[in-house]
């Protein structure tokens, strides 16, 4: 009967070795852990993408749970995923911009063209706060609840799929239910 | 003198290659210690972005900006340690090709070895069990059976010398 067993073993191994190759399948290794995850959202004071004179810094993004989304004209996904964005803001969701690393007049037009679906956007020309944020593509989305912490990021377009699967469960826990 | 003039020019040549390589990034350090302490931290860093490069090695724009900001943090006088601290309080101890033994790398640094620890013991467990099997085989031969072994051994042995008689006939 022992011995039987040990016969076995290759057989279990290699089906367990599947099995966690199988559960690995679904896993994008270019999609990095979320290392500013529950740290307070770095500070910075960059100006104000459509008024200039005004001075933004991490206080404006507390009182309430809102979404940080990381986007430039130059990046494909963020228009792939603009049309989505702007629904989500019709429904309710509040949606702070961070213009990466662009031209403040390209950005302007493409809000013109494209709608916008922003509280207010970050002006962030060089990704000094970009870079402090831990971005490294766009489109990122990060979730910071309303003590200005960040609770989650997405890097990638923002879509349904994702968000059913991720950002609604997530934000549900932190106490917000799409209206 | 033909030959040297063409030793020269083909020196010439493959001083431009190494110039054009070296114009990359143009840092200017303040110390050769800098300079050294920089050359080790990109090639120490992982760029984020193309995932099995340094960033010394990485064209992709968060490398650069990698290695500007760790350009800067050197001439600000900061230790390797605290630049790489940096990095990973902004990208995760992914950044780092060393990264320290904390409960989410357990695995990277412990797997391996647990496997080969592992793999010993089975092979260990495998002889020993063979070896003991073998040895409880030859000693379970009770009284009866090694009479019976005996009796077939007998016979066969007059078998063969009676076939071999008749063949002789």
């Amino acid at each position: 009967m022992n011995k039987r067993l040990v016969y076995f073993t290759p057989l279990l191994a290699a089906f367990g070795i599947g099995l966690i190759l199988y559960t690995a399948i679904g896993n994008d290794p270019t999609k990095l852990e979320t290392a500013r995850k529950d740290d307070p959202f770095p500070n910075f004071s960059l100006s104000d993408l459509h008024e200039p004179s005004v001075v933004r810094s991490a206080a404006d993004l507390e009182g309430k749970i809102r979404l940080v989304n990381v986007w430039a004209t130059w990046c494909p996904s963020c228009k792939a995923e603009h049309g989505y964005l702007q629904q989500l803001a019709n429904s309710g969701i509040n949606i702070v911009g961070l213009n990466y690393k662009d031209e403040r007049q390209a950005a302007l037009q493409w809000l013109q063209k494209l709608g916008d679906p922003y509280e207010f956007i970050i002006d962030d020309p060089k990704g000094s706060l970009g870079f402090n944020l831990g971005v490294y593509g766009a489109p990122e989305t990060y979730i910071v609840d309303q003590y200005g912490v960040v609770r989650y990021r997405h890097v990638g377009e923002l879509n349904e799929r994702v968000w059913t699967s991720t950002f609604e469960p997530m934000l549900s826990k932190l106490g917000l239910k799409r209206p | 003198m033909n030959q040297f003039m063409r030793l020269l020019v083909m020196l010439g040549i493959m001083m431009l290659g190494s110039i054009a390589l070296a114009s990359i990034d143009i840092f200017e350090f303040s110390s050769e210690e800098n300079r050294l302490q920089y050359n080790e931290l990109t090639k120490e860093l992982r760029c984020p972005k193309c995932q099995n490069q340094d960033i010394a090695d990485s064209n992709a724009p968060i490398a650069q900006d990698m290695r500007k900001e760790v350009y800067r943090l050197i001439e600000d006088g900061q230790s390797t340690e605290a630049v790489v601290q940096f990095m990973v309080e902004r990208f995760g101890e992914f950044v780092s090709y060393d990264p320290k033994i904390i409960p989410a790398t357990y695995l990277l640094w412990f797997g391996p070895l647990t496997l080969v620890g592992v793999g010993l013991l089975v092979v260990l467990l495998l002889s020993s069990k063979r070896k003991r099997s073998a040895e409880a085989q030859v000693s379970s031969l009770d009284s009866s059976s090694r009479k019976r072994l005996d009796a077939m051994l007998k016979d066969a042995q007059s078998d063969q010398s009676s076939k071999s008689g008749k063949e002789k006939e």
